[in-house]
């Protein structure tokens, strides 16, 4: 079962309706016992970095950094992906997981901010998130603050710079644009995810 | 690069789209569900599926409209018409809905944005402004109820404050261009879309080609929004954008 991690920020439905369409077996929770029960976590994230904090509140925070450890893999969503750095210039109150490195800043002042639309992907051929999609690739992002380039980056995108678009590292996957939005080769992210 | 989103907009009425449709290969061109999906195969970027009858009675009829189109759609899906609350917002995005569109109401009650923004984040949140022009000027009202009633604020004006309170996009529509073919208000969409640092979506219009070159490129959209053109006009989408891709503007092609 893959659990789809609720901590009351933002709308699931998609996610959830993507996992179906794949034939997954999914449910979202907001239960840390179902958590670390879970063969695989995705962790969506719509909307602002602070709302994060309801994680460790709300127990999910351990229940996930226990899954982490014993190698279920996990993938962070939007927000989901930038909880995975140390913190970002949205909450600096809010500390991230801190698995990778870096901060999440906000877009330069001389480009439209959100970051709405579909953009593309420059992908290092060796993720296995990625495998079978090519560079040039379109996804849909929306966002206002980005995540550094990291030795885990494998996909990156250039909007007022280049930033991260997709991290991996071992079973840790994050991706800052939104699959279950990007129509077949979203689909095709979330099935290498799925078939991990 | 940042492509400039096509988004084809089906105007639902009692759980049918009512504008003709000439697709091929639909058993159903008025079924909401199959067309959105037909123009999410044909490369549209995202979809908006307005509701104009939006009576009361009737949306039962829309979030079941809403569910069946969503379950084969995987690209941004945008529902409006009618939404007054947080409750009903609630109920749209929990039938499928990534974003909605409200007009109306947030010209009534403005702080309807801030709330269901900081429920469901501001992405999700489409501030739809029907705006026509005070005669002689290059100043536009803000209308309501369908373009029915004059709400007494300038257009730009209120566009900065749906920004400010928490809006992640404005869908701006130009009453005095719309159904006319004849091309977007690039006068109207320039003035609104320099004066927010959100993306806006040109509508109202739409004729050829030409016209989003002209949106894109003069009237600086972030985004073009037609019904009846890929109705009617275009066949696919696709089409549409090999011409904006050979005339310069990035798209999202081969999809």
């Amino acid at each position: 079962m893959i659990a789809i991690v609720d901590y009351g920020a933002g709308n699931l439905v998609s996610v959830k309706k993507a996992l179906n369409w794949l034939g997954q077996d999914c449910a979202i929770t907001s239960a840390p016992g179902e958590v670390t029960k879970a063969a695989k976590i995705v962790l969506p994230g719509v909307g602002h970095f602070a709302s994060t904090a309801a994680l460790a509140r709300l127990g999910l925070q351990d229940a996930i950094v226990d899954a982490i450890g014993r190698g279920i893999p996990f993938l962070g969503i939007c927000v989901g992906m930038q909880w995975m750095f140390e913190r970002s210039q949205e909450s600096p109150g809010t500390c991230g997981l801190g698995l990778l490195n870096g901060e999440c800043e906000r877009f330069p002042a001389g480009v439209k901010s959100p970051h709405v639309g579909w953009n593309q992907l420059e992908v290092d051929s060796s993720s296995r998130l990625l495998q079978g999609v090519p560079s040039s690739s379109f996804v849909y992002f929306t966002h206002s603050y980005r995540a550094p380039l990291a030795e885990s980056t494998v996909a990156c995108c250039e909007y007022g710079g280049r930033f991260s678009a997709a991290v991996e590292r071992d079973y840790l996957f994050g991706v800052q644009f939104h699959p279950e939005k990007s129509g077949a080769i979203g689909l095709k992210i979330l099935g290498n995810f799925c078939a991990l | 690069m940042l492509t400039k989103r096509i988004i084809a907009c089906l105007d639902v009425d009692g759980g049918r789209v009512v504008k003709g449709v000439q697709f091929k290969n639909l058993r159903d061109a008025g079924d909401p569900a199959e067309l959105a999906k037909a123009h999410s195969e044909s490369g549209a970027d995202e979809i908006v599926l307005l509701d104009i009858s939006a009576a009361h009675e009737r949306r039962a009829t829309l979030l079941e409209t809403v569910r069946r189109a969503a379950r084969q759609l995987f690209i941004p899906f945008t529902v409006g018409g009618g939404i007054r609350t947080l409750e009903d917002a609630a109920a749209v995005f929990s039938a499928g809905a990534d974003k909605i569109s409200i007009n109306s109401a947030a010209l009534a009650d403005p702080a309807v944005i801030t709330r269901i923004a900081e429920r469901f984040g501001s992405q999700a949140v489409v501030v739809a402004i029907d705006a026509k022009r005070l005669l002689g000027t290059s100043h536009w009202e803000a209308y309501t109820h369908g373009g029915r009633t004059p709400a007494g604020r300038e257009a730009t004006a209120w566009a900065r404050e749906a920004e400010s309170r928490g809006a992640g996009e404005i869908l701006l529509t130009s009453m005095d261009c719309d159904g006319t073919g004849a091309g977007f208000d690039c006068e109207l969409t320039g003035c609104v879309a320099d004066s927010v640092r959100i993306p806006v979506i040109a509508s109202g219009g739409a004729g050829g080609a030409q016209h989003f070159v002209e949106v894109f490129s003069e009237g600086h959209a972030d985004a073009a929004l037609a019904a009846s053109i890929f109705h009617y006009g275009f066949s696919r989408i696709t089409d549409l954008k090999q011409q904006l891709g050979a005339q310069g503007i990035p798209v999202r092609w081969p999809c």
